[in-house]
């Protein structure tokens, strides 16, 4: 209901902020994952649309997020019980999305003010949510934490600062790699102009990422006709099984 | 060459996936076992999802075990018979091992018990197969002839059989019982169970060592199977392109290790397996009492 309230607030607000628009063009819409795809660079680039002449200060920064299908994930700590490291106490994350890059203009301090991140959840920490830690874990927090440590390890998170390239105030543009390690859905990606850590404009698209060819062709088999995909695999086993066994048998006469 | 597997989601090097099934392959025609107890730790490592690898690796053991057999059979070096009823416990016991694997999943900590299992278990039979063994080799240096097997209390039990290749006449009932243990551990630790059973059917049943792994092959290939399409059917877990590319490898090894099996004795052959069960042990072992540099994990959501 608060929620509602807000977004009602804001409306009304931007309107007449609604000076300064995002213009986007994209390298690619669609990321289509191959049998040999090894990840995907996009080259996302735009311009500011204005009718008034640029105000220079303070200076409008860009910020850009893309995000992966969020889904809830289990984050286990172990600790040593009797000698040996075991998988003690555990914390449903609600939803952590599967990929999440963040770029933009200057250090992210400088680009989006706390309570702005907290409304519009653009840094890495705010995409993630939680809310189910139950009363016995202590320290819930570095749960979260630590699922930003992993992914970031992976190349699943990412944190560009200073890396969208802002001319004039008007072109902008940067890249994000997408590791090949990508799931698929809809990502999608948000663009915010910001001046002196406040939102000023935003902007939304979605970059479908899908599987094609082969990878489509199994994939959807395995999963609207398990049985046969399972006596496929079987067979494909027992096929090459007795294919290996007959050519060393033709090998050794021959 | 990278290749994206449409069902674990991860993109991994294609030759790296055909030397590692190879490596297996050879050891799983050498020795009779499936090679999952190597495989599946070694697919986690390199980053396949955990469920992806188990049912996957079930998948690929069909094939080299199947190129395996193929190869005893030609030799003659395969019981069928005692495969049948060491099948009938397995399969028996793998409906055992299912609700026992998730009892435990219901009550948490299921990743410990199968890590446990296996440094157990590979401890137990690895050091036993080790120093068995290790007396044998001496023995036979010695030209000491082995002793005839002793008849013991499983021969006094009732329903005996007769097993012509393996030279016995025993009840079926040690077979049978196994058959069910083996089942039951290779559901729970999502193996085919070749290291479990090859050393209890060369000791408990006492059958000659060159029959033993021929058989075990044999009735892996069903106890799999059975498990790939169980998987398949309610995981959706089997990633055919991952299998494809191990199994290529997979079973071009399992012939050319069936074939260095030949060159090398008995003792040898146990000596070897010994040491690798043993090996496989110890790194698991180190892993579960040195401090991980990583604490935390993510695993996907069981929703509560």
């Amino acid at each position: 209901m608060l929620l509602r309230a807000a977004l009602f607030f804001l409306c009304m607000l931007s309107l007449p902020l609604r000076a300064e628009e995002v213009v986007l063009g994209l390298s690619q819409d669609k990321v289509a994952i191959t049998a040999t795809f090894d990840g995907s660079e996009i080259l996302i680039f735009g311009a500011v649309k204005r009718e008034a002449p640029i105000q220079s200060e303070p200076p409008l920064q860009v910020v850009i997020a893309v995000s992966g299908p969020s889904g809830p994930v289990t984050v286990r700590r172990k600790e040593r019980k009797l000698g040996i490291w075991v998988n003690t106490e555990s914390v449903d994350v609600d939803a952590a999305p599967s990929f999440y890059a963040v770029a933009t203009s200057a250090p992210f301090s400088e680009v989006l003010s706390n309570v702005e991140d907290q409304r519009h959840k653009v840094s890495i920490p705010r995409a993630i949510r939680s809310v189910g830690a139950p009363m016995t874990v202590s320290n819930a927090q570095s749960f979260s934490e630590a699922v930003i440590r992993i992914r970031k390890s992976e190349g699943l998170y990412q944190m560009l600062e200073g890396a969208v390239r802002f001319d004039e105030q008007t072109l902008f543009r940067t890249s994000i790699s997408m590791p090949a390690n990508l799931t698929e859905g809809d990502y999608p990606m948000r663009i915010f102009l910001t001046r002196s850590g406040k939102v000023v404009s935003t902007f939304e698209t979605v970059i479908d990422v899908n599987k094609v060819g082969l990878e489509r062709v199994l994939y959807d088999l395995s999963r609207q006709k398990p049985l046969l995909y399972g006596l496929l695999s079987l067979a494909i086993a027992i096929a090459a099984g007795w294919g290996a066994s007959a050519a060393f048998t033709l090998l050794r006469r021959g | 060459m990278q290749i994206y597997l449409p069902i674990a989601e991860v993109s991994v090097n294609a030759f790296l996936l055909l030397g590692m099934g190879g490596m297996v392959g050879i050891l799983s025609g050498m020795f009779g076992v499936g090679g999952g107890f190597l495989m599946t730790p070694l697919l986690f490592f390199i980053g396949i999802p955990p469920a992806v690898a188990v049912a996957t690796e079930a998948n690929q053991i069909v094939a080299s075990s199947f190129s395996g057999v193929l190869a005893h059979l030609r030799r003659k070096t395969v019981d069928l018979r005692m495969g049948t009823v060491l099948l009938t416990g397995g399969l028996v016991g793998a409906a055992f091992g299912v609700v026992i694997f998730n009892h435990l999943k219901s009550l948490g900590q299921v990743d410990l018990l199968v890590k446990l299992c296996y440094v157990v278990f590979l401890g137990v039979i690895g050091s036993l197969m080790f120093v068995e063994s290790l007396n044998a080799l001496r023995k036979s240096r010695n030209n000491v002839p082995p002793s005839r097997k002793k008849h013991n209390w499983i021969h006094g039990l009732p329903f005996k059989m007769r097993f012509r290749v393996s030279g016995l006449y025993i009840s079926v009932i040690p077979p049978l019982i196994v058959g069910v243990f083996v089942g039951i551990l290779s559901a729970i630790m999502g193996v085919g169970g070749g290291f479990i059973m090859v050393p209890a059917m060369i000791y408990l049943l006492g059958m000659p060592t060159k029959v033993v792994v021929g058989t075990s092959l044999f009735q892996i290939i069903f106890v799999t199977a059975f498990t790939t399409l169980l998987h398949a059917t309610t995981n959706y877990t089997v990633d055919i392109a991952l299998a494809v590319l191990l199994l290529i490898g997979g079973v071009i090894g399992a012939q050319i290790g069936t074939r260095l099996g030949t060159y090398l004795k008995a003792e040898q052959l146990r000596i070897l397996l010994a040491l690798l069960v043993i090996l496989v042990c110890a790194k698991l072992a180190l892993d579960l009492l040195i401090q991980p540099t990583e604490l935390f994990s993510i695993g996907a959501s069981e929703g509560h």
